[in-house]
């Protein structure tokens, strides 16, 4: 598989902010990549690397293996769809939709059959002659999303463009955007906080922080074989379990992780590790229940209709071995 | 019944109504001035009404130079204004550097600073460089007031163009010159052309600067007040009074309008 963007030792310092240290990434043809990570993690001026906007203090950029770190971004194959949409307030949409192919000089008939298609594509037929003000939130969002189709780019950026949408409006436009890039094959390279949105949309995600990967992995990699602490913690509500408690249950002295749909309540008997319950929350298909084990807290997930122990009361917990996930960092 | 829908205590009309008169009886006193048939004295009333001193007016070669380089001054300290202000602006709201403040007082300053200071300043720095007076010194002079007006406009307007319109040009493959002309100049157009008014309607009834940096060109409002102390055809000045008025408030009107609808041009955006 060719490899659309890679990053070899990008920096991008700002003096003596590291937003970007020493990044290594390769995002594949065709693939749906999600960067992931708190604000300030990194991801978003990786984004803008991608795009020209900033320029690497150090490392090599290429993509499609053209080196990239010198290319302005009005010679990039890649386009943004912008957080804000960044719309063109005094052009209409179809004026929006086309303005790519109008600086390229194409003839403003193809233009116009062009952006049709494309507003058709994100379902908006009909509105070409609106203006970006006229338009709700979810609307200007696909609009900025056919602005940036309708050149063919080879790569997608898209930056947290779900951010300013209200849930359900959310939950539609996840759908809708895995489906646009099975259908059109082009790399989408999605930068996003939302853990939930980064695991059901992406192919593949790279966990930031402080300017750093953490981790690069299919959503259930990532889920479910966090390589540290940051990655457990961050990409879900993963336990995370210190070196002592994993020594005296495990036997090896390493931080580990431990979902908590993987802890059960037992019986008491060999094996079992007494524990109390702090809290319960319903959730409507499942009960979360917060333990108190040994001093530590850890959560468990009870599917619904088992009986739910009451706040305060012992309990006996226990997990299986090859559930609990030994992470890379010792202890 | 809302209290604010209500007409004001007759009180506040009288006194609004004085205010009005205050401002513009003697404007009105002027433009009758112009129809008087005495030419040596302004007396009141005038004894007799007549259009001879538009004919005269139209026939003095002295007016038509003074008007003529009065357009000609303002219209290219107006230019250079624009140019110089725009690109103020543009450095301003665009880029954070050190000093950012500081520059835009500086860019300010001429227009809060006394006329006078500013064309003794000036005076002294064209004696010190040598630069004899003409009519670009007088331009120069104009230009450095005219600047703050376009610059007040350009930036205002600037601050509300999202910096996240030229980035998105440039990813849709948009250089720099393209992005100006097709996102940037659209967006701040109007406020260029209302502040672009704005200065030549300054430019073109400035006296004291002029004074300070004028050889011996007289633009008209310089010319009518050399007219003013000779006793000879008087209403002419008169008429070229109405002149002026009408010059510089048509650009007036006209950048209230254009400015007056901004929001719809610049902030819709978002």
């Amino acid at each position: 598989m060719t490899t659309a963007v890679a990053f070899e030792k990008i920096s991008r310092h700002f003096g003596t902010v590291k937003a970007v240290d020493a990044v290594d990434l390769d995002i594949r043809e065709g693939e749906f990549f999600a960067m992931l990570g708190p604000s300030g993690s990194g991801k978003t001026t990786c984004l803008r690397l991608i795009a020209g906007f900033e320029r690497p203090t150090a490392g090599r950029l290429s993509i499609f293996g053209e080196r990239a770190e010198d290319v302005p971004p009005y010679r990039r194959n890649v386009n943004t769809v912008f957080q804000d949409y960044a719309l063109f307030p005094h052009l209409n949409v179809t004026d929006n939709v086309a303005y790519g192919l109008m600086v390229k000089g194409v003839a403003k008939e193809e233009r116009r059959r062009a952006a049709d298609a494309a507003l058709e594509l994100v379902k908006l037929p009909g509105y070409g002659a609106r203006r970006p003000g006229q338009l709700s939130g979810g609307q200007r969002q696909r609009v900025a999303l056919a602005r940036a189709l309708v050149n063919r780019p080879k790569v997608l950026l898209l930056d947290e463009p779900l951010g300013a949408l209200d849930l359900k409006l959310r939950e539609n436009m996840q759908e809708e955007l895995k489906a646009l890039q099975k259908s059109l094959g082009i790399t989408f390279v999605f930068v996003t906080h939302d853990q939930g949105e980064a695991l059901s949309m992406a192919d593949r995600i790279a966990v930031f922080d402080h300017g750093k990967v953490k981790q690069v992995g299919t959503p259930e990699e990532i889920y479910k074989t966090p390589n540290s602490r940051f990655v457990a913690d961050f990409v879900g509500s993963s336990n995370v379990l210190p070196p002592d408690f994993v020594e005296r249950h495990v036997g090896e002295k390493r931080w580990a992780s431990l979902r908590p749909e993987s802890v059960r309540l037992v019986a008491e008997g060999p094996g079992a590790i007494a524990a109390t319950v702090i809290s319960s929350a319903y959730l409507g298909g499942t009960t979360r229940l917060g333990l108190d084990v040994e001093g530590h807290r850890i959560n468990a997930v009870l599917p619904a209709g088992e009986p739910c122990p009451a706040d305060g009361k012992p309990v006996h917990i226990s997990f299986a071995r090859d559930d609990l996930h030994l992470m890379d960092e010792a202890g | 019944m809302r209290s604010d829908r209500s007409s004001a205590p007759l009180g506040l009309k009288i006194a609004a109504a004085a205010g009005l008169a205050f401002l513009h009886l003697p404007l009105l006193l002027i433009f009758v001035y112009a129809f008087t048939t005495e030419e040596r004295s302004y007396q009141w009333p005038p004894p007799g009404l007549t259009l001879q001193w538009f004919a005269v007016t139209w026939n003095r070669p002295d007016v038509w130079q003074a008007l003529g380089l009065s357009l000609k001054v303002a219209a290219i300290s107006t230019v250079i204004a624009m140019i110089l202000g725009t690109l103020c602006a543009a450095a301003v709201s665009r880029t954070k550097f050190f000093g950012r403040e500081t520059i835009s007082l500086l860019v300010i300053l001429p227009i809060a600073l006394p006329g006078i200071i500013t064309g003794i300043a000036l005076r002294s720095a064209f004696n010190l460089a040598d630069i004899p007076f003409s009519t670009w010194t007088i331009i120069l002079g104009h230009a450095t007031f005219c600047v703050v007006v376009v610059y007040n406009n350009a930036v205002a307007r600037f601050r509300r163009v999202s910096g996240s319109l030229v980035e998105a040009s440039m990813d849709l493959g948009a250089d720099g010159f393209q992005t100006f002309r097709h996102v940037i100049l659209p967006n701040i157009g109007t406020a260029l052309v209302a502040g672009g008014m704005l200065a030549f309607a300054l430019s073109f009834d400035e006296v004291i600067v002029t004074t300070f940096t004028a050889g011996q060109q007289q633009t008209l409002p310089i010319w009518m007040l050399e007219e003013l102390v000779r006793p000879r055809q008087r209403p002419v000045t008169n008429v070229v009074a109405m002149v002026v008025v009408l010059v510089t408030l048509l650009p007036i009107l006209a950048a209230y309008y254009l400015t007056r609808d901004g929001d719809q041009i610049a902030g819709s955006g978002k």
